[in-house]
């Protein structure tokens, strides 16, 4: 097992494992934020303490196996290139300002790529659990049993008063921001989204694009997650944000067989040509990719196309970011040369697809 | 308008630069604006730290008592850090875990701004640091039931929680004689 792997396969192995509602529903992930009481937050930790942090930690967690996630890899943030960087972005396994920001970061992960913890972001430690589909009552589960060990390990910064201590005040108490992705295509197409999502954020839940903050919503992705961390028991914010969600589910169900009994021939006519741009096309940019992608997916789900992968809308979401298709190129690319690589990317990939269903 | 990057896609994002009185302007695609910023997505868009820090600063703005706070706001500082209350209001960001202590109230409001009106923490006690809490925990709610046993007059049942409470609370004492 090797830092290669990490870097080079769009996939993880979590991913490949079918989760509950994963017609729509295609990932949960649950983030818990802690700090350890004998060392000043990132923020404005001096490079020696954030340095004998990265240190210790290494210690604790080097070729240490955690539960059925077999051995964890440490892997700093300074030894991967730029791109390198890019593309841990990309699958989610890192965040942008760990990449960019951080003195001694690093990134302790499992072999299948769902467990990963952040050392010196802005808290000094980050948990991280990822899921196929909806399950955030596992997820949080998972994760307190992961919190468990660690505490096995260090002393945690907690306040009987205000609870977990982080170095934001919007993370403090729970420390924890638990998140579901949702395709929601049907939704975006009869416009409902635009009245939903209000609702959604006047219940305290967040609404964010695939990657996270300030981004946009690419492909009829979309990430919901709570806002508040202080004053509720884990177990209720999960539930708050479980109902939610299983509502946006029903919603979307709903608009998807509204749009296939009023405009069938439409709908099959919009998902098939996608499924042919996807084909045929020698040029294509990152935001066209993501919406055709979703058509087909969409079309994969209602049974409007058949002999194609449920997994082609994650994986290739993710192989046609510009990290990742620099990673495959060996180089860097100018966005011109980007698009002609997605395009033949996506059409080997579509190929195969083809190729397998005879 | 088109991009003036790339000449092909529609300008969407406009920025004016005002230096010394000279006017620039730069108009872009979304496209070549991400290109232009950072290279990871997401890293250049508007954090909520600086949200955060404006909401914090405009804490005074509205004040009644805006000097007074402002003298003690200036002498509120974080004796393990030297975080300045000060300071933790621009950054939105405290610097240690020992600035929760010295801050103590002075955070309610802002707590109950992003929490939606929360101070005090219900979720999880960690194992080994919050023993103490946990215990504390159960020390509470068995002196609930005592009461509720005693008002309904079982007796019994209040003495067998009465005992109980007592082994805890004695075990809760000669923790504290022993660190």
């Amino acid at each position: 097992m090797s830092l290669e792997r990490f870097i080079s396969e769009a996939i993880s192995p979590w991913m490949k494992r079918e989760g509950a509602e994963s017609d729509i529903v295609l990932s949960t992930r649950v983030r818990l934020a802690r700090n350890l009481d004998q060392y000043p937050f990132p923020i404005i930790a001096p490079e020696e303490s954030s340095y004998a942090l990265f240190q210790y930690l290494q210690k604790e967690f080097q070729d240490q196996e955690y539960a059925d996630k077999g051995k964890l890899e440490v892997i700093p943030v300074d030894d991967l290139s730029q791109n390198e960087k890019r593309v841990l972005v990309e699958k989610h396994l890192i965040s942008p300002h760990l990449a960019e920001k951080s003195n001694y970061g690093a990134v302790v992960l499992s072999e299948d790529e769902a467990v990963s913890l952040m050392v010196n972001e802005e808290d000094h430690l980050r948990l991280q659990c990822l899921f196929p589909g909806l399950e955030l009552r596992e997820g949080l589960t998972f994760a307190s049993y992961l919190d468990d060990w660690l505490e096995g390990k260090v002393t945690y910064a907690f306040d009987e008063k205000r609870g977990y201590l982080t170095s934001c005040p919007t993370n403090v108490g729970t420390g924890m921001r638990a998140s579901v992705m949702m395709h929601l295509p049907a939704l975006v197409m009869t416009q409902q989204l635009n009245r939903i999502l209000p609702a959604v954020n006047q219940l305290g839940l967040v609404v964010r694009g695939i990657y996270g903050e300030g981004s946009e919503a690419l492909g009829n992705l979309f990430q919901i997650s709570n806002q508040m961390t202080l004053g509720k028991t884990e177990e209720d914010i999960v539930e708050e944000l479980q109902g939610v969600v299983q509502q946006l589910i029903q919603h979307e169900r709903a608009a998807r067989e509204q749009i296939l009994e009023s405009s069938k021939v439409k709908l099959l006519d919009k998902v098939n040509r996608s499924y042919g741009l996807l084909s045929h096309s020698y040029v294509m940019e990152s935001k066209e990719a993501a919406q055709l992608l979703s058509d087909v997916r969409l079309g994969i789900d209602l049974e409007l196309i058949q002999g194609v992968s449920k997994n082609i809308l994650s994986e290739l979401m993710i192989l046609t970011q510009p990290g990742m298709l620099q990673q495959y190129a060996g180089k860097g690319l100018t966005p011109d040369q980007r698009d002609e690589r997605r395009a033949a990317l996506i059409r080997e990939r579509m190929q195969l697809e083809q190729g397998s269903s005879d | 308008m088109l991009c003036q990057e790339c000449q092909k896609n529609s300008a969407t994002l406009h920025f004016t630069k005002i230096v010394n009185g000279k006017k620039t302007e730069t108009h872009l695609c979304d496209y070549c604006a991400k290109e232009k910023g950072d290279h990871v997505p997401g890293s250049n868009s508007y954090s909520i730290h600086e949200l955060l820090s404006g909401l914090l600063n405009g804490e005074d703005f509205f004040s009644n008592q805006q000097t007074s706070r402002q003298m003690k706001k200036k002498s509120l500082h974080c004796p393990n850090c030297q975080m300045t209350y000060e300071k933790f209001t621009k950054l939105g960001r405290f610097g240690c875990s020992k600035c929760y202590q010295a801050f103590g109230e002075r955070l309610d409001p802002i707590l109950k701004r992003v929490h939606s009106g929360n101070t005090v923490h219900a979720g999880k006690i960690p194992k080994r640091v919050g023993s103490h809490l946990q215990a504390q925990r159960e020390i509470e709610d068995l002196k609930k039931d005592m009461q509720r046993y005693i008002e309904n007059e079982e007796f019994e049942k209040a003495a067998e929680v009465r005992d109980r409470l007592r082994s805890l609370q004695g075990n809760e004492v000669d923790k504290g004689e022993g660190s």
